[in-house]
């Protein structure tokens, strides 16, 4: 794909939809500081537009490290109380959370 | 040295000479009289302290051995898990949250015999670079509380540089121990990727994070790698074999070494900055080293990989704050909404730019275009370090383009703060080791710090190229 136009890089409907992605509710002003401050960001980030990358294999990992597992011995885990009293809520040995259908988004 | 360094705390605490209560009490007043002006800490642990101190004196005064570290004041940076003592990344999100676990590395200097002051102050998730970002208030610089200490580890480099504690542990992801080092005349390192365990630090960006300590002298800074570095089973990214040898090769030398000189220095950097800079390389010759000019033309591009790669790993790693499981919850009437108000209410500005930033960057019309490009000039960037590191045993660079800065210079516009970042940000992208050595003043008489780049696992080279600086300076 083709990197957008710069000057069109950001609308405030596109931040708007990120933030719901992200999960956070912005206000009005805030959406409107947000899209100003990534457009300005996505701007200058622009630089790398000039390499060329065709050919060039991506790296998400900076050493050639391989998954590993350790033996399969039962350990010890987390002590449950001492989790459930760090949480918001719990009830019955669990986490307690708000409904979660039923309700519109 | 105005302080007393770690190295001389442990010999004289467990050879019984000094009492490890004397040595915490010293730290504590210290605490006393300058705390409320430098604000390093989010929290003091002084009775604990006090009851680790006097501990360590009884086993002295029993003959049973003690720890490497046995007696020496260290501060945390508060993105460590300490067991039953809050832990807050200074974000309200996480306010009040005591950790079922303590993290790796504090495990192992409590075994060493450390007595841990305090928790520190960062910015808010480690995301900053003068500690402006917390949400508890900025940390000042020691040398001049009208300006930054750095960050995001500056409240761990503010409790040195203050003598609050005699060493501390910060977290780098981008330069964020390297950076406050340098601001505040301190040794500060980066290790290399996998070389410290991960396990109990809060994750920001987890392909770039490295716990590393901030310390007043090589020595120290040497002594403290060897006590927390080594493999850990509880981190599925730490190298499998033992911590490096490093207060053994301080006094090595670096007759024959080869230091290489980056001919195309981005611009930007204050004149006395240079001038330092060009002072060590002669420190490094007169020794007998060899300095080799080499080029990484990926260097300035390193910024953009950065802030594309680690706000897309922090957008995914802080989804996990959504108020069920630990820390803040604001009510609301369904699961979504409950979510969504507790993380606009528990997370502050910076934060919020990085999770919006990074979501945008991994979204779907502009993952290849943002983070797929990023980590291809990442994939340049090591290349562009191995052809270098072919010509040379370490690389020279400034730290920071600047001294500390004023309070409030950098927070209206978000990218000038992220230009601090250029020559500690390629570091972290390649996964190798850094470390800050402070060499001489620059503007306004304030340190100014050297950086010394080394390969993968070239922590050796690093510390004797380091040791050598400390003795020329």
């Amino acid at each position: 794909m083709t990197t957008p136009d710069p000057s069109a890089r950001l609308s405030r409907d596109v931040v708007a939809k990120v933030a719901r992605l992200a999960r956070l509710d912005l206000t009005p002003d805030e959406l409107d500081v947000m899209t100003n401050q990534l457009a300005g960001m996505l701007d200058h980030f622009s630089d790398i537009d000039k390499l060329d990358l065709a050919d060039v294999a991506p790296l998400a990992q900076p050493l050639p490290l391989k998954n590993v597992l350790r033996d399969d011995v039962v350990v010890k885990g987390l002590d449950r109380d001492e989790v459930l009293a760090a949480a918001p809520a719990a009830e019955d040995g669990r986490f307690r959370v708000p409904p979660t259908i039923g309700f519109q988004e | 040295m105005a302080f007393q360094t770690a190295v001389d705390i442990a010999k004289q605490v467990a050879s019984g000479s000094l009492s490890a209560t004397t040595v915490l009490e010293e730290h504590l007043s210290r605490i006393t009289e300058r705390e409320g002006e430098v604000h390093a800490f989010n929290l003091v642990t002084t009775e604990s302290a006090r009851a680790t101190a006097q501990a360590i004196d009884e086993s002295v005064a029993k003959g049973r051995p003690v720890g490497p570290l046995a007696g020496v004041p260290i501060a945390l940076k508060d993105n460590m898990c300490t067991r039953g003592v809050p832990t807050t990344c200074s974000s309200k999100i996480l306010e009040g949250w005591k950790p079922p676990y303590d993290a790796t590395v504090v495990t192992r200097l409590a075994a060493a015999g450390a007595v841990f002051v305090g928790k520190t102050n960062l910015d808010e998730f480690a995301m900053g670079s003068s500690t402006e970002n917390s949400a508890f208030g900025p940390t000042r610089n020691p040398l001049d509380t009208s300006r930054v200490p750095g960050g995001s580890s500056g409240g761990s480099a503010a409790a040195v540089a203050a003598g609050f504690s005699a060493a501390s542990l910060g977290s780098d992801t981008g330069g964020s121990i390297r950076q406050p080092a340098a601001l505040c005349g301190l040794v500060g390192v980066k290790p290399t990727y996998g070389v410290v365990s991960r396990q109990g630090l809060v994750a920001f960006a987890s392909s770039l994070d490295q716990i590393g300590p901030f310390t007043h002298t090589v020595a120290d800074a040497a002594l403290l790698m060897e006590v927390i570095a080594g493999h850990d089973e509880n981190d599925s990214t730490s190298l499998p074999q033992p911590a490096p040898s490093l207060t053994a090769v301080l006094d090595r030398g670096v007759k024959g070494m080869r230091i290489g000189r980056i001919t195309d220095l981005p611009e930007g950097c204050e004149p006395e900055v240079l001038t330092r800079l060009d002072e060590a390389f002669e420190t490094l010759r007169r020794a007998g080293a060899t300095i080799v000019d080499i080029t990484l033309p990926s260097l300035s591009y390193g910024l953009t990989a950065y802030y594309l790669v680690a706000p897309a790993e922090a957008s995914s790693n802080l989804a996990r704050y959504d108020g069920v499981r630990y820390g803040l919850r604001v009510d609301a009437p369904d699961l979504n909404a409950m979510y969504a108000a507790t993380r606009s209410q528990g997370f502050g500005p910076e934060v919020k730019r990085r999770i919006m930033l990074g979501t945008y960057a991994l979204s779907a019309g502009y993952f290849d275009a943002y983070y797929g490009k990023a980590l291809k000039v990442r994939r340049l960037l090591a290349d562009d370090f191995s052809r270098a590191y072919s010509s040379c045993d370490v690389i020279l660079t400034p730290t920071s383009p600047t001294v500390a800065f004023k309070l409030g210079e950098k927070t209206n516009d978000p990218l000038t703060m992220y230009l601090c970042d250029v020559f500690t940000i390629p570091t972290n992208l390649v996964g190798h080791a850094a470390m800050s050595v402070p060499f001489g003043k620059g503007a306004h008489d304030l340190p100014v710090g050297v950086q010394v780049l080394a390969p993968a696992l070239g922590e050796e080279q690093m510390f004797m190229v380091a040791a050598e600086l400390e003795r020329g300076r």
